[in-house]
């Protein structure tokens, strides 16, 4: 078994080179309660560094699928690996050393509504146990990254959908995550809006972050160069461009 | 967000909003911490009686005899004069019975020719042995009883004792009823602050580190409650058991609650909030770990 999983992890790109997974599903599956599974027989490996799409329609199973890669749950069954770790049913007490690695930006934007713009973003710095003098210059930064410099003071019900939109993911990218994952990050902002935050979002995947994105925007997928796409139908990932192959077929922005 | 039990930054601070006094977790302990202290001061002032009625009859034993006439009694306490390990005797004169036995008979109710019971008070050195003591009494003087005036007080010695129990269990119990307040307003400050909590938890908070928010709004919570309820208490005693205190120093002849019984006190409201602070940081953890 170690050896088929150090396989896995890396393996030939088919370009000389050597592409190393960031993200493993053997046979993942996932049930609420004692319902139908609403994920079934997942299987799929998702290179460090790449960028990737998750389209399906509603209902499909995408938000599940993301609270299995930021680990907010277990899987039912299968076998999934974050950062070379099986951490399907590791203890929960390892987890958030994990979780600190992963940036999420939710649908909602789950800001915090009694703290500030800064104090929202400096949160991961914190629990990660930086101190105030060491949050101040970064947060600054990435507020003025995001556009919202004059906007450090205000709370979340005070800022419009936009800007609370820009919060999220300045919170999820502060602390410089090697997977980032995004739930519908456009579905509430306009299309200038949202063609900043693709634009945002490129930068860190250059930058060797490898990003999820879950999105109905087709526009934003096929805006997306060196993107890959997956699909996911009543619960089953589908590979319609051969992304998820490893070695993956070409990029879909090429097809 | 720095490892550490209590202290947590003013960053922090803000995670959680909301003051002291803004949930019914203060009231409660200060309540709680009143009774406790009122019923902990009386059950020491209790122990402090048993104490001192215990510590007065110790080694004073009763020489009885069914008549004191035609010089037995002073026979019998020339006898115990003569008997080693009794340090003192103290004989009570045939006048003082009668006048003690009319209380019961009524004026002129004995009669002259009516033998009177003597008694004769006898301190025995500390370490001496009473029943070889009474036995060469009881040779001495045949007919005598030689008693233990502890055998007579002690009903009244049990009962103090049981009243001191049965304090301490109220006190247990008070306590085991502020740790129950306490889990309650724990889940309660956990419930309204369930979408911070998740927020944390999916950023990569620990436990431990959402717990120790918790565990100082709670802690101070707790120590205002308890702070406010042993004033109120210290003032209760002073007011209400100041008059029982001047009683038990002249029947006594020491006050009902000593230093070390003061600075027991002293440290319950402090004990309360320890208590409160440890529950709650229980408490919260328990709850944290049913998340995923």
């Amino acid at each position: 078994m170690a050896r088929r999983r150090t396989r896995a992890t890396s393996r030939a790109d088919g370009r000389g080179g050597l592409l190393s997974a960031i993200v493993e599903f053997d046979s993942v599956g996932l049930r609420y309660g004692t319902g139908a599974e609403v994920l079934r027989d997942l299987d799929f490996r998702l290179a460090k560094g790449g960028f990737y799409f998750l389209s399906g329609p509603s209902g499909a199973g995408k938000t599940s699928l993301l609270q299995l890669l930021y680990l907010a749950r277990r899987p039912t069954r299968g076998r999934i690996r974050l950062f070379g770790q099986d951490l399907g049913d590791a203890p929960r007490d390892v987890l958030p050393d994990y979780r600190r690695r992963i940036g999420v930006v939710f649908q909602d934007f789950r800001l915090i509504r009694h703290l500030s713009a800064f104090d929202n973003v400096a949160l991961p710095l914190r629990i990660a146990g930086k101190s105030d003098a060491e949050v101040e210059g970064p947060v600054r930064e990435m507020l003025a990254w995001v556009g919202l410099a004059d906007r450090a003071s205000a709370r979340p019900p005070t800022l419009s959908g936009g800007e609370q939109q820009r919060v999220a993911i300045a919170r999820a990218v502060i602390s410089q995550p090697e997977l980032l994952v995004a739930d519908e990050p456009t579905g509430n902002v306009d299309s200038d809006m949202a063609h900043r935050l693709l634009h945002l979002f490129t930068a860190l995947n250059r930058l060797g972050t490898t990003i999820v994105v879950a999105t109905h925007d087709v526009g934003l997928i096929t805006g997306t160069p060196g993107a890959r796409l997956m699909r996911l139908e009543k619960g089953t990932l589908t590979d319609p461009t051969g992304a998820l192959r490893n070695p993956p077929a070409e990029p879909v922005s090429a097809r | 967000m720095k490892p550490s039990f209590f202290a947590v930054s003013e960053a922090e601070n803000r995670l959680l909003p909301g003051g002291t006094f803004r949930s019914p977790t203060p009231y409660v302990i200060a309540i709680m911490t009143f009774v406790m202290m009122i019923v902990a001061a009386a059950g020491l002032a209790l122990a402090n009686a048993a104490g001192v009625v215990a510590g007065a009859v110790e080694h004073r034993y009763v020489l009885q005899l069914p008549d004191g006439r035609d010089g037995k009694l002073e026979r019998a306490v020339q006898a115990a004069r003569a008997v080693r390990g009794i340090t003192e005797v103290e004989p009570v004169s045939e006048q003082q019975m009668r006048r003690t036995l009319e209380r019961w008979v009524g004026p002129g109710g004995l009669g002259e020719d009516l033998p009177v019971p003597a008694i004769v008070h006898l301190d025995l050195a500390p370490g001496a042995k009473a029943s070889a003591i009474g036995a060469a009494l009881q040779r001495a003087i045949p007919g005598s009883r030689f008693i233990a005036e502890q055998a007579t007080v002690q009903p009244l010695l049990g009962s103090l004792r049981a009243l001191r129990w049965l304090a301490v269990a109220l006190v247990a119990l008070m306590a085991a009823a502020t740790s129950a307040a306490v889990v309650l307003a724990a889940r309660g400050a956990l419930d309204t602050h369930r979408s911070t909590i998740e927020i944390m938890h999916g950023i990569g908070a620990t436990d431990t580190q959402i717990a120790r928010l918790f565990q100082r709004k709670i802690a101070l919570d707790a120590l205002v409650g308890a702070l406010a309820g042993a004033a109120v208490a210290a003032i209760a005693l002073l007011v209400v058991g100041g008059g029982g205190a001047a009683l038990a120093r002249d029947v006594a002849g020491t006050a009902p609650l000593r230093a070390g019984d003061l600075i027991l006190l002293a440290l319950m409201p402090f004990a309360a909030a320890v208590l409160a602070t440890l529950v709650a940081r229980a408490a919260v953890l328990s709850a944290l770990r049913k998340a995923p």
